[in-house]
């Protein structure tokens, strides 16, 4: 109805359990995993981010109901650990090492080339999908220094370009698959 | 004598393409059913030629790196035909099984990385037929308190940096009642810089194991925790693969290796929260929290983790265990400074990284000087650029100058400068470095991971960026740098716990000693190293 997204209260309008229905069985079977063990939270989070690549709302408050937390708990442990992510990453993540490593040899230039050639900045989606830009604090490969972290790979010695070249590398390869 | 070949698959060496060298290795060998035994190892530590491939056959141990897959051809070919090609390729390392010829490993002495780079990290076969667990073997055969007097005679010190001496922490912790004790390995190597827990792990992560199965043997706990970060992919698959070896081989779980003893290991994933390295606020992200301080004492050794006494110590602490029992505690005190009036034992590993020619990860005896250190092992800066300072200790560390390299590399000498010893991050920083853009790096990370559980550490943290970011601007003047001054020994004597207390160190050593930067961004607001785009 037009008149619902015109009126902004009507958000806020009951419309039943979000949760009556049972969580996705991949959810659940996450829950069965650590129920009983209060000290899984964070592991918890761990294997849903796994799963999906992000936290969402609902995922959020189906473990609060299902493993007893309470819903203020989750949310600060989730906010308060920085690989934690409360929205769908782009298809590709891409992390700029910002140790100190990669520091004296001039990380910070990759990241503001990366920045202004995405035309998004730290912990943003490209609008298409494609990209989530992140600094990440040392992934411990100081003696490659700069690094660049994409997906899973990691690549080492590299300038503004090189960085440049290894996105567009990745987008030619899956234009060719 | 068969010929072996070994090539370092651990983080570093993926990262430099060790993957497509060892894969065209493989094929090669598979191709032409050549004679090869080929083998993947962990990092040996000389990750500034990775990919990095070991040749062992009748004429020794030669060394090649960097090797890309265009030329494992011709290494083959070198070490197949009966007279050699007479020209040394140019990525040849070293050709001596003793390293003379390449001070880089020549200079070192390792004890906890000793197999780093020898053994397959996924055999444990590979571990057993290097004394794998005959350290243990040899403590179950062993009083508790036996085990401790011998950690307490090698002068073993903590190496997350605090240096507290190991044997006291684990005779308190084994003076503690009850039946409910805990152990943990902080492999939450969170110092930006520092990678020594990734390579010992991904390297030889039974070793680390065998450790804590010692320490818990000598202070009566059950239960191990591992707490190590998820930016580790490879390092958490290899302890987990240890683990489930060493429960097939009896030296996990019920009863082990038949002494009536029980420990189970947990892996805990850190979530990405630096202030966890300290070990309250790690306690605190074991039991699902936010990973935030408490105030000591009470100390874990007394109340720990869900209220039990812990004792934690940091992965190359564990590490260095196994071999203090093998050789005995005199040969370990006999490598640091015990002999010339020190207290410490043995050998301390570093990372050696930034503008340094020969990065990578180092062990050296204690007491070594920071010049034969940066120079004889790390070949000094790169592209011949001026030595400015070393920076180590992370965020927590200090900047010291060319004038102090002659200083021993031990935890009192060290301290004596303003820095610290640290984990061992070593950061080598030459003339193109601003020292205020330095301090303000390090600031801008600490303010970041900042807890925000207490005022001073929260509010100080990010006033000194501030007036730091001003600085490199050319927007202060000297009252803000006498402010910044008092500032750092406020939020040095009154925060909650370790990040805070050290967060001022790298300003202050700054201060201290290249107080000239300071004074040219202030008063000609212009920036001597030309990076601050002024």
């Amino acid at each position: 109805m037009a008149s619902d997204k015109s009126d902004p209260l009507r958000k806020y309008v009951y419309r039943g359990d979000p949760l009556a229905e049972p969580p996705p069985p991949e959810l659940s079977a996450i829950f069965t995993r650590h129920r009983g063990a209060p000290d899984a939270l964070i592991t918890v989070l761990e294997d849903i981010q796994r799963q999906y690549g992000y936290l969402g709302q609902n995922h959020l408050q189906y473990l609060a109901r299902q493993l007893n937390f309470p819903l203020a708990r989750v949310y600060g442990v989730v906010t308060f650990y920085n690989l934690f992510r409360l929205d769908p990453p782009g298809k590709h993540q891409i992390r700029v090492c910002r140790g100190t490593a990669c520091h004296v040899n001039h990380s910070a230039a990759i990241l503001s080339h990366l920045e202004n050639a995405l035309g998004i900045g730290v912990d943003e989606t490209t609008p298409d999908g494609e990209f989530t830009l992140q600094t990440v604090a040392c992934v411990g490969a100081c003696s490659l220094a700069p690094v660049l972290v994409v997906d899973e790979h990691t690549y080492g010695r590299m300038t503004p370009d090189a960085a440049w070249r290894t996105l567009t590398a990745l987008d030619e390869r899956e234009a060719a698959a | 004598m068969k010929t072996t070949i070994r090539v370092g698959l651990s983080t570093c060496g993926l990262a430099a393409g060790a993957r497509a060298t060892y894969d065209a290795l493989a094929g090669q060998i598979q191709r032409e059913q050549l004679p090869i035994t080929l083998q993947r190892t962990g990092c040996l530590g000389a990750c500034h030629r990775e990919p990095l491939v070991e040749v062992i056959d009748a004429g020794g141990c030669s060394l090649y790196g960097p090797v890309t897959p265009a030329e494992t051809g011709a290494l083959l070919a070198r070490h197949l035909t009966a007279s050699p090609g007479p020209a040394t390729p140019e990525w040849t390392v070293s050709q001596r099984t003793d390293r003379s010829d390449y001070p880089f490993l020549g200079r070192q002495v390792k004890v906890t990385t000793q197999l780093c780079g020898v053994i397959d990290p996924h055999s444990l076969d590979d571990y057993l037929a290097h004394d794998g667990y005959r350290a243990l073997r040899q403590a179950l055969q062993m009083s508790p308190e036996a085990i401790l007097q011998a950690v307490t005679d090698s002068h073993l010190r903590g190496r997350g940096g605090a240096g507290f001496p190991t044997g006291l922490k684990w005779s308190i912790g084994r003076k503690q009642p009850g039946q409910r004790k805990f152990i943990i390995c902080n492999a939450d190597e969170g110092d930006p810089g520092a990678f020594m827990d990734r390579t010992m792990i991904e390297g030889d992560p039974h070793r680390v194991l065998e450790g804590m199965l010692i320490a818990a043997r000598a202070i009566g706990a059950r239960t191990g925790y591992i707490y190590i970060r998820a930016e580790y992919p490879l390092a958490v698959k290899a302890l987990h693969e240890a683990i489930a070896q060493a429960r097939a081989y009896g030296v996990v779980g019920k009863n082990i290796l038949g002494s009536g003893m029980d420990f189970e290991f947990v892996i805990k994933e850190g979530a990405g929260a630096f202030v966890c390295g300290e070990e309250t606020a790690l306690m605190r992200s074991i039991e699902g929290y936010r990973g935030m301080p408490t105030m000591r004492p009470p100390y874990p050794a007394e109340s720990g983790l869900w209220g039990a006494p812990t004792n934690i110590n940091n992965v190359e602490t564990y590490a260095s265990v196994p071999s203090i029992l093998l050789n005995g505690p005199g040969w370990f005190a006999g490598m640091g400074t015990v002999a010339s009036g020190g207290k410490s034992g043995g050998t301390k590993a570093f990372a050696l990284a930034g503008a340094i020619r020969n990065s990578g990860l180092v062990e050296i005896p204690i007491g070594l000087s920071l010049r034969e250190m940066i120079y004889d092992i790390g070949g000094g800066c790169r592209d011949g650029r001026a030595f400015k300072a070393v920076q180590l200790g992370g965020p927590s560390g200090g900047c010291i100058p060319e004038s102090l390299l002659d200083t021993p590399v031990d935890y009192e000498n060290l301290r004596a400068t303003g820095a610290i010893m640290g984990s061992g991050g070593m950061i080598v920083v030459d003339e193109t470095t601003c020292m205020v853009d330095i301090a303000r790096y390090f600031l801008t990370f600490t303010q970041d991971e900042s807890c925000g559980k207490c005022v001073p550490c929260r509010v100080g943290t990010r006033k000194m960026l501030n007036t730091l970011t001003r600085i490199t601007r050319g927007q202060a003047s000297q009252a803000d740098v006498d402010r910044l001054l008092s500032l750092c020994e406020t939020v040095h004597t009154a925060s909650l716990c370790g990040l805070g207390q050290t967060a001022p160190n790298p300003v202050l050593t700054t201060l201290r000693y290249f107080g000239d930067e300071y004074r040219a961004h202030v008063e000609e607001h212009r920036c001597p190293a030309g990076s601050c785009g002024m």
